[in-house]
């Protein structure tokens, strides 16, 4: 059929777009689904259980039928709701969820199975043989359930995100909506106004009221031209809010970019977190349908929706239609359209005392019983005063009543409260705080109240906010109140929708009343009412109805339903905010990274950091290869490697040197200055944590390390003792992980390397600065820096500190000046090999599981001090462990050690219980000529000597080990203070 | 969520770094008799009311300020916030 | 009534007439030997293998709301038994091989579907603590495989392996783990109980314990005095408020954990996956709906809904880890109460309390654990002794040290 007369589309462009292949056309202002009604397309979708084909049932976003895949290749967007795609040149769009065509759905033998599939069917049955749910009955059901395909592709198209701040947002911009943002406009508030539409008018856009003397849309143009004007207002169209969260923040996605074929350069979505003092809902209200059988037919949809497609769009599903109402709003829609040229075939009213408001056949006290036409609607079946007759009509307009659109006011949890005379469920006072229901959304429908109780509302928020409110002068508008009639649904022998989508029928809900599936949420999972991807906008009211009449008690004792977050669907791509990929976390570079990279180091991410894993040389094949010569080129001359990423915490006071004795379990205040210290930190429940050193450079002032993983922890912990628990303390903290550069110099040439480049008069000798000494000074003529003389790899030594950003600079300097001493840079993995090799603990000793005692450092906690986790490391479950750290050796050379495997003893039967522990860290040791490993062992410091068997079950290994000692090189420590 | 900082106003929850019950600041005395049971006690027991609620929140991305914060935990309402310092000063009889 | 494929073709043929209630709605009796607080999953559970295997009569379930209605409901229903510790992973492998005969032993099909749970790491030191992890799941005799890039690749072509922030160096596999139908569990096991004569009476709260000299003599409910032999309280989340009026301080915080099911889908995930750099996992169910969740919020919660901030945070993760999700939309999110235990691992423990028995601190896994909980709190209860594979679950073992850490972060609630 062609277009009807009016409208707000734009006749002057025609806009071509697919549906399933075939080539439409369009205007401006079309939604997919306007341009498919107006191209005669009735059949848009098919049900997702037994495959019905379907129409439009609305023309919102409370769609539950015209779904379709949207776009194509990386683009596609499955279960695009056909009413809400905003028409553009070149839109295609396929439908999706069946085999073979949208007219022949192989997959419809499902509803002529349907008897077999009732509600909960699968709770009862594919239980034998068990085997074949997995293999047969579960595959099977997984490809015939689902909607719309992904692409299977990453979204090629970019998003944001954004914070917005405001005294009052207004959730939609109908008539109450735009009362209320005037209201608060004019009064200097500022203002956010949000519609998901693209065109302001809510259900204004959709009738044909006058407003004053004017037509309502040109009403809506000038109080849009005003907005536009106010700096203090900002119109937000396409924007979803979608959830009420925690003191005043509401979730919002504006489409910047889905009404256009690409985004051009735009974000395609923008997800907003909106901070309002107040908030209005105007958000309308949804119309209810009344299930008869067969009301599913393409053609059948709500009265609104049919009123809404002819004003707005100039478009009728149908040439002659009929409409089934209980209330008198379901006239209006036969009165528009008559208005517009369709044949009304009648209006069936519930109601006995009903009466024509127009030229139109009426069936006073009648119900739809029947419809007919599986591809669409032909005609319907009219009881009346105990008869029936059959009317041909190619569409049906239902109107049941109208359920407020209370989504947001139950985001928190308040229950609707339930409202007799309107025979609905109104939002609830205690929905979200400074949450305002107006309009429909509020029981308050028509235009008249709606604009009345949206400047009310927003007067009310105004005045909570000690702002005075400007009342807007209100046109004169209908004020018509529409009472339905409680009429739930047509009692009959077929089956009669009542949630569209996921196919849950009267039937379904008498069948879960007999097994006693009877509170709401039973109902709703026995049956999968509500679940669909319209969350039950159009179903839940009228099943809850259904379920009060079956128990006989009321609606509201029979149950409520809420609402969760998002109110319609938002995509995966706008709530990541587009921080995927390399993009999903920031990335932390050394203040050598740089030089790294021009030396062709290889980086390996270590939490935030990324860190140079090692310094592949040409002709090196492998990357053992190129550890092993750094680890060798370190032991026999010096190394030098980057290790800025431990953290750094500057600690000065009175009391700095108390504060840390109470921080870690050993004594950190009989510190000389000039000298380090080894700390071990633990929690209070006395497990080891973090471990670090600690340097006195001054009575008052300490320097002390973290690792790399704990920095931001340990520090956090450290302003909590600082803060809260000994506040009277003279100590003042300050991260410096950033502001140091630091790097490490070790091997036996490490002393002539740095005495290169310390400058004169600062003597860093044996006797002069010995192992574990620390000092300020000044290096490379006159740049400050700090020099800790310790050691990880167990060779001599230090570890220069100089500010950030010296840090390349200073390593090229230390790689040019030691080349004839054979310094080498070194990464990550060489610095593992010999920590390992050297027998200490790093994170994977240090994983929150092992007590000081097991690491070998019990007698470090001190007793003549409170520290940290002093008392709860002598329980007795910690004093009963047995486990400590050794070192293991593999018997034969040649047999690999393996993190992760358990320990046993020799020939002992392997299970849990005579697991004696395993091996934590394990690597390939050059100085050795072997795998070497780190480990947990049961009393495992009475058994050097031992050999024991390594099970790695995951990988078939059984390995035989030697028990020896965690240092694996210069046991007694000579090199260290050479 | 939004916490009122003492000093900085209004502050995105986000900013924050969550500890828990406020009681935390009562640690007891390592060194005293019986400081096991007390130990035990402070470590792991806790009120856990449904209702007002005290709690430790860290100002991490901020001013490095440790909060207590007193908040419903049924409907999230904020009752108030200070600086823990003052707390824990005030509960050693000090000056806040 | 038997439930087979034979009685749903009969009652289609016949209009669904014989269809009986899946329980009775009993009255409460004036007392019972044993009463259960909480007809959740573990609850029902509890009573169900009371009377299935412990052969005890009397039994009552109180659920304040509907059965069903607290975590069982509202998870992501994973079920594994991929964990590290002695005192945790044979009690979750005996989980596991209950869930495996349950359908066909209580006549109800939870769609159990064992479709492999798969955990990513990133690094090196995660590998090493998987693998200590995979051998410590072999050693009690549950199944477990370490996968490299190209294995994981091969189960999951559609991860993100070009240009992650960090790249996916491997996987631990169970595939013995998957998926089961939440509320099928939890009316498995209703039905089940009602039809070994356990009174499941919903709309039931209590209000109060009857303690006299130091025992239990029963609960005082909205529907009146019930009196008890033995009370067992399986009221995850509202553990502590209920324990309060036994006057229990618990080591156990209540936290909310967000989930979140996207719009229905083709076939796409096949079993579950966890993301080991960002907090991000993900099922398939067979509705087609994407089931994820992530972290917890943090902070603690009655309020059974969450912040903003987390649900950018998963969606993050989500898309981090596999980026072809992005134009599939969040359908539904909802917030459960997490009893969040201060060492991560639960307890099924007697009390002060001579009679009162509590099951608590599941944390957010307490769903994989339903069978083997109810089993073994009803072992407690029954034989005043605990089951051999939950002797761990003591509520002194934090007072004494014999935590049960998993994730090695301490007495944090909010951690684990």
């Amino acid at each position: 059929m062609t277009r009807l007369s009016g409208g707000l589309i734009d006749r002057s462009r025609s806009l071509s777009f697919t549906f399933d292949g075939r080539t439409f056309s369009g205007h401006p202002g079309d939604t997919l689904a306007s341009a498919l009604l107006a191209n005669n397309v009735r059949l848009m979708g098919r049900s997702f259980k037994y495959h019905r084909p379907r129409g439009l049932i609305a023309a919102g976003s409370e769609e539950p039928n015209a779904l379709v895949e949207l776009r194509s290749g990386a683009r596609l967007e499955p279960n695009t709701r056909a009413t809400v795609a905003e028409l553009y040149d070149g839109l295609s769009a396929r439908s999706q969820n069946r085999i073979g065509s949208l007219s022949f759905d192989l997959l419809a033998m499902n509803d002529l199975l349907s008897p077999f599939f009732a509600a909960g069917f699968y709770y009862k049955t594919f239980m034998w043989p068990r085997a074949f749910w997995e293999k047969l009955y579960e595959p099977a059901i997984r490809r015939a359930a689902g909607l719309g395909s992904l692409s299977m592709q990453a979204d090629p198209d970019a998003y944001d995100k954004g914070f917005l701040h405001c005294d009052l947002l207004v959730i939609g911009g109908g008539a109450a909506g735009l009362a209320a943002a005037l209201t608060a406009a004019r009064s200097g508030a500022q203002v956010i106004l949000a519609d998901e539409d693209f065109r302001l008018g809510g259900r204004l856009l959709a009738e044909t009221h006058l407003l004053g003397d004017e037509p309502a849309t040109e009403w809506v143009a000038g109080v849009e031209e005003e907005l536009a004007s106010l700096p203090n207002l900002r119109i937000m169209r396409r924007t979803t809010v979608f959830g009420a969260f925690d003191h005043g923040i509401y979730g919002a996605v504006e489409r910047v970019a889905d009404h256009l074929p690409e985004p051009g350069g735009k974000p395609r979505q923008t997800l907003w977190r909106i901070t309002a003092k107040r908030a209005v809902l105007a958000a309308g209200a949804i119309e209810r349908h009344i299930p008869f059988a067969n009301n599913d037919r393409p053609g059948i949809m709500l009265a609104g929706a049919m009123r809404a497609f002819a004003n707005r769009w100039a478009v009728s599903p149908a040439e002659r239609v009929a409409i089934f109402t209980n209330n008198d709003d379901g006239h209006r829609t036969a009165i528009d359209l008559a208005a517009k040229g369709i044949e009304i075939a009648g209006v069936i009213d519930s109601r006995t005392d009903a009466k024509a408001l127009g030229d139109y056949p009426i069936f006073a006290g009648g119900l739809v019983s029947n419809a007919k036409g599986r591809l669409g609607l032909t005609k319907i079946e009219v009881r009346q005063n105990g008869r029936s007759q059959w009317i041909d009509c190619g569409a049906l307009g239902i109107s049941g009543g109208w359920n407020p659109n209370l989504h947001l006011a139950s985001h928190h949890r308040g229950r609707p409260v339930w409202d007799e005379t309107l025979q609905s469920f109104v939002p609830a006072k205690d929905g979200p705080p400074g949450l305002i229901a107006a309009g429909a959304a509020n029981g308050q429908g028509s235009t008249a109240a709606a604009l009345r109780s949206g400047a009310e509302a927003a007067a009310q928020a105004l005045a909570e906010l000690d702002l005075k409110a400007m009342m807007p002068e209100l046109p004169q508008a209908e004020d018509a109140v529409s009472k339905p009639q409680a009429l739930w649904h047509v009692p009959g022998k077929g089956r009669a929708w009542v949630d569209f989508q996921n196919d849950v029928t009267v039937k379904d809900i008498k069948l879960a009343h007999q097994e006693n599936m009877r509170p709401v949420e039973h109902l709703k999972r026995w049956t999968t009412l509500g679940m669909a991807t319209d969350q039950g906008k159009t179903a839940n009211v009228t099943a809850l109805a259904v379920m009060s009449e079956l128990t006989g008690k009321s609606i509201p004792e029979t149950g409520t339903t809420i609402f969760r977050p998002p109110y319609t669907g938002v995509s995966l791509s706008v709530l990541g905010g587009g921080n995927t990929a390399e993009h999903f976390r920031p990335r932390r570079l050394t203040p050598t990274h740089h030089w790294a990279k021009s030396q062709g180091a290889v980086f390996v991410e270590v939490g935030p950091w990324m860190r140079a894993q090692y310094f592949p040389r040409p002709g090196e094949t492998h990357w053992r290869e190129t550890v092993d010569r750094e680890v060798l080129a370190t032991r026999k001359g010096v190394g030098i490697c980057d290790v800025t990423t431990l953290g750094k915490v500057d600690v000065q006071g009175a009391d700095a040197g108390e504060f840390l004795n109470r921080l870690y379990c050993n004594g950190m205040k009989t510190l000389k200055v000039g000298m380090v210290r080894y700390g071990l930190m633990l929690r209070e429940d006395g497990i080891a944590w973090d471990d670090g050193t600690c340097a006195r450079l001054a009575e008052d002032h300490y320097v002390v390390t973290t690792t790399t993983a704990q920095a931001g922890p340990v520090y956090r912990h450290m302003e909590f003792a600082r803060q809260c628990l000994w506040p009277d303390m003279d100590v003042q903290l300050i991260s410096t992980t950033d502001a140091w550069a630091q790097i490490a110099v070790a091997g036996p040439n490490a002393r002539r390397l740095l005495e290169r480049i310390v400058d004169e008069g600062f003597n860093i000798s044996n006797e002069a600065f010995p192992f574990m000494a620390c000092a300020s000074l000044t290096i490379c003529g006159g740049l400050r820096a700090r020099l800790f003389r310790i050691s990880f790899s167990g060779e001599l030594a230090y570890e220069v500190a100089v500010p950030a950003r010296f840090g390349h600079a200073l390593m090229q300097r230390l790689v040019k000046t030691g080349k004839d001493l054979g310094a080498t840079p070194y990464g990550t993995e060489a610095l593992g090999v010999m920590r390992i090799e050297k027998g200490h603990a790093a994170g994977n000793e240090l994983n929150g599981q092992t007590s000081p005692q097991m690491l070998g450092m019990g007698r470090m906690v001190s007793t003549k001090k409170d520290s940290i986790g002093a008392v709860m490391s002598r329980r007795e479950g910690l004093a009963a462990e047995t486990r400590r750290l050794v070192g293991l050796q593999p018997v034969d050379p040649a047999q690999p050690v393996v993190a992760g495997a358990h320990l046993f003893t020799e020939g002992a039967a392997q299970s849990m219980a005579t697991d004696q522990g395993w091996i934590s860290s394990a690597g390939y040791s050059p100085h050795i000529g072997a795998h070497i490993g780190l480990g947990f062992l049961a009393h495992g410091d009475e058994r050097i000597g031992e050999v024991i068997t390594a099970a790695n079950p995951l990988d078939g290994q059984q390995v035989a080990l030697r028990v020896v000692s965690a240092h694996f090189v210069d046991p007694d420590g000579g090199r260290l203070r050479d | 969520m939004l916490i009122p900082h003492p000093l900085l106003g209004l502050r995105d929850a986000q900013e924050f770094t969550y500890l828990g019950d406020a009681r935390l600041i009562e640690r007891p005395d390592g060194m005293a008799e019986g400081a096991e049971a007390a130990f035990a006690d402070y470590v792991y027991l806790r009120d856990n009311p449904a209702g007002v609620h005290r709690e430790l929140w860290f100002h991490e991305q901020g001013d490095r300020s440790w909060l207590v914060v007193t908040r419903d935990t049924v409907t999230h309402e904020i009752l108030g916030a200070e600086l823990a310092r003052d707390v824990a000063l005030r509960g050693k009889g000090g000056a806040a | 009534m038997h439930f087979s494929g034979f009685r749903v073709i009969k009652e289609a043929l016949t209009g669904h007439k014989g269809w009986k209630p899946l329980w009775r709605n009993p009255d409460p009796q004036p007392s019972y030997d044993y009463v259960i607080i909480g007809g959740g999953g573990h609850g029902l559970a509890t009573a169900y293998y009371l009377a299935r295997t412990f052969g005890q009569a009397r039994i009552a379930v109180l659920e304040k709301g509907w059965l069903g209605q607290g975590n069982i409901g509202r998870n992501t229903t994973i079920i594994r038994s991929n964990y590290l510790l002695p005192g945790n992973e044979p009690f979750y492998e005996f989980s596991m091989k209950l869930w495996e005969g349950l359908e066909q032993e209580f006549n109800f099909n939870a769609m159990i579907s064992q479709r492999g749970v798969l955990n990513l790491y990133h690094s090196d030191a995660q590998r090493d603590a998987f693998r200590r992890r995979g051998n410590a799941m072999l050693l009690a005799g549950a199944d477990a495989e370490l996968l490299d890039t190209a294995g994981v690749r091969a189960m999951a072509p559609f991860l993100n392996f070009d240009n992650a922030r960090f790249p996916i160096k491997g996987g631990l596999l169970q595939r013995r783990g998957g998926t089961v139908r939440h509320d099928g569990v939890a009316w498995g096991y209703a039905r089940g109980a009602d039809r070994r004569g356990v009174d499941l009476i919903q709309n039931c709260e209590v209000t109060g314990f009857r303690i006299e000299d130091g025992r239990i003599r029963g609960v005082e409910t909205s529907r009146g005095y019930i009196g008890a032999k033995k009370v067992g309280v399986a009221v995850a989340g509202s553990t502590g408020r209920v324990m309060q009026m036994a006057g229990m301080r618990l080591p156990i915080e209540s936290h909310v954990l967000q989930a979140f099911v996207t719009e229905g889908l083709k076939p796409v995930i096949p079993g579950v996956i966890t993301f080991g750099a960002g907090h991000f996992y993900v099922s398939q169910s067979d509705k087609g709906g994407l089931v994820f969740g992530g972290d917890i919020d943090g902070y603690n919660s009655y309020a059974q809904r969450g912040n903003l901030p987390v649900v950018e945070d998963v969606a993050e993760g989500g898309m981090a880890l596999m980026p072809m999700i992005g134009r599939a939309r969040l359908l539904r999110s909802w917030g459960g109460i997490m009893d969040m235990s201060m060492d991560g691992s639960p307890i099924i423990d007697r009390t002060h309390v001579e009679g009162l028995y509590l099951n608590a601190g599941w944390c957010y896994g307490g769903f994989k654990a339903t069978p083997a909980s109810g089993y073994a709190f009803a072992h407690l209860l029954a034989r005043d002794a605990p089951h051999d594979t939950a002797r761990g679950y003591r509520l002194d073992r934090f007072a004494r040290g014999h935590v049960i850490d998993e994730k090695g972060v301490g007495a944090a609630p909010n951690l684990h």
